[in-house]
């Protein structure tokens, strides 16, 4: 009795160590404090007393940092809460400062870059501005230096480099000898859609080459997420510092405008871009991700809105009616939809059973897919009587896209509902489709302004 | 006699699913089997086994559910899918030729066997 009271508390102390180890998961630990127990029954019952089995099992379990490494590796997305492989602490610090240096120092090529055109005569600003020239440009002069950050962060091969040069230098060279119409539809349609190619090209770069694996790519779009709401936090933050920098300065009767215009501005949104992805590199040891909980709060909500939407258009029989900037607007409730369905995924534990907010998720799924189909036949309606535009046909392509990933995406949750199916297939499902975005969105800048005369 | 890590690994998964392919099963009755298989020469880390049924279950090769043992503690059990199945028999196939290759090759070539077959 004693000796199994010794044992209990043997036990007890190896699962809290083991617990330490982020990569393995409780229920994991459960499943292995069963083997460790099967087995010293066995060597009990072999002859060896409860201190000898209980150290026999604990050594043939093996040692605990490859072990863990074993579990991080086939669970890589709970590492993402919690770094745990740094072999040992030492060093770990310079290699953060390291980091963060090569960073701020991106960051500031990326200020100068976007200031350099100025020497050349094309200005931001004043009498000469050449705004679409700074709009068209604009990813070029932050992406190309982010895509660089992850390259040396991940270490990325020659060749692997030289792939990532590939989709800017082909960029930039479409977006400034394409002979645009002044303020022509595919001009915007450009700049709309070239960050879209380009960010999907730092994704190349963030996953160190290996955009095949669909681990990969699921961490690609967490990075995505956290990045885009660290770039909302910070914008927001230089918002209040320019207000305030305005009002001080204008109440001694200086005016900064032309300093906040021309240097404050285009430095600060460049210079963000590389800011957020370090400081989401960073942090993603420590906090825990916002996006997922963003989703989280507002799949309900949104449920409810397209759920009244559609009772209301039923009851008073009223067709939607297509103006331009409709459409657009039913584009983006699409890829709203899409964000949350794919933020619940990122987060979600693939082994948990199907459970209400799946329902929910699902439902969110199909109301989106009947407003969609709903505007899409207004869509083709207008398209039929007045024909096609660079607009229309942009609009009607992105629609297409995100209503086959939703559609499907329906039918997989439908049978991961039913438990005809596991939740992998979904996970899967949208991360092979991220190259599809990709190939439309260079159509888009690359094709479109040929294929429409440069409209 | 040692067998090298990389072996050790490669064979992991195709044993796996072969005695899964037995009934259903649990980790530490898997791990007596393939050293009772072996008669003791294949020694596996015990721990290591689990992220490779986890790898396993993640794949669709098979499925895991919570049961109860003996004693009535909580124990995972786990089951070989169709899918699984047919896995097995694709590594089957492939363990096949990489052995009729090594025993062509071993039975012409001039080094005899250690002891001489």
């Amino acid at each position: 009795m004693e000796n199994n009271r010794t044992l209990e508390k043997r036990i007890k102390e190896w699962r809290t160590f083991i617990h330490r180890r982020q990569a393995v998961h409780s229920v994991d630990v459960e499943e292995l404090e069963d083997h460790l127990r099967t087995q010293v029954n066995a060597l009990n019952e072999a002859g060896l007393d409860e201190d000898e089995a209980f150290l026999v099992a604990v050594k043939r379990l093996g040692d605990l940092d490859s072990l863990s490494r074993e579990f991080a590796r086939e669970y890589s997305e709970r590492l993402w809460k919690q770094l745990v492989m740094l072999p040992g602490a030492v060093g770990s610090s310079t290699v953060a400062t390291r980091e963060a240096l090569v960073a701020i120092g991106l960051a500031i090529v990326a200020c100068i870059a976007i200031k350099i055109p100025e020497l050349f005569g094309i200005h931001m600003w004043g009498p000469e501005e050449n705004p679409s020239f700074y709009a068209r440009n604009l990813s070029l002069f932050a992406l190309p230096f982010l895509a660089g950050y992850f390259a040396w962060k991940r270490c990325l091969d020659r060749v692997g480099g030289l792939w990532l040069t590939l989709p800017f230098v082909a960029a930039a060279l479409i977006v400034n000898i394409i002979p645009f119409k002044r303020e022509g539809h595919t001009e915007v349609l450009a700049v709309l859609h070239l960050p879209i190619a380009l960010w999907l090209a730092v994704g190349f770069a963030y996953t160190g080459g290996r955009w095949r694996d669909h681990d990969q790519r699921m961490n690609f779009i967490r990075f995505s997420g956290e990045w885009f709401i660290y770039y909302t936090l910070i914008a927001l933050g230089g918002g209040v510092l320019v207000g305030f920098t305005m009002f001080i300065f204008d109440a001694i009767g200086f005016s900064v405008e032309w300093a906040v215009q021309a240097w404050v501005l285009p430095c600060g949104i460049v210079g963000a871009v590389l800011i957020s992805a370090w400081l989401v590199e960073a942090k993603q040891s420590i906090i825990e991700n916002m996006a997922p909980v963003l989703s989280r709060l507002f799949t309900p909500l949104f449920m409810i809105l397209l759920l009244v939407f559609l009772t209301s258009m039923i009851w008073t029989g009223s067709g939607i009616n297509i103006e331009r900037e409709v459409l657009i607007g039913f584009d983006l409730l699409l890829v709203l939809v899409l964000g949350l369905l794919l933020y619940s995924i990122s987060a979600r534990d693939r082994q948990a059973p199907p459970g209400v907010f799946d329902a929910l998720q699902l439902l969110l799924v199909i109301c989106a897919l009947l407003v969609d189909v709903l505007a899409l036949w207004a869509i083709l309606a207008r398209i039929s009587e007045f024909g096609f535009s660079p607009n229309k046909v942009a609009a009607l392509g992105e629609n297409l896209i995100l209503l086959v990933n939703l559609g499907w995406s329906a039918v997989l949750y439908t049978r991961f509902l039913t438990k005809r199916d596991s939740f992998v297939p979904l996970e899967r499902w949208q991360t092979a489709y991220i190259p599809v975005y990709a190939v439309w969105a260079w159509i888009v800048v690359a094709f479109f302004p040929i294929i429409f005369n440069y409209q | 006699m040692d067998i090298s890590k990389d072996l050790v690994a490669a064979s992991a998964a195709p044993l796996v699913l072969a005695i899964l392919s037995e009934g259903e099963s649990y980790g530490y009755a898997i791990i007596k089997r393939v050293s009772e298989l072996s008669g003791g020469e294949l020694q596996w880390t015990d721990g290591m086994l689990y992220p490779l049924l986890h790898r396993l279950e993640r794949n669709g090769y098979v499925v895991a559910r919570w049961g109860k043992s003996e004693i009535g503690r909580r124990r995972k059990y786990y089951r070989l899918t169709d899918k699984g199945l047919e896995q097995l028999a694709s590594q089957r196939r492939q363990w096949q030729v990489v052995d009729s290759t090594l025993r062509g090759i071993w039975r012409s070539a001039i080094n005899p066997a250690p002891h001489g077959i």
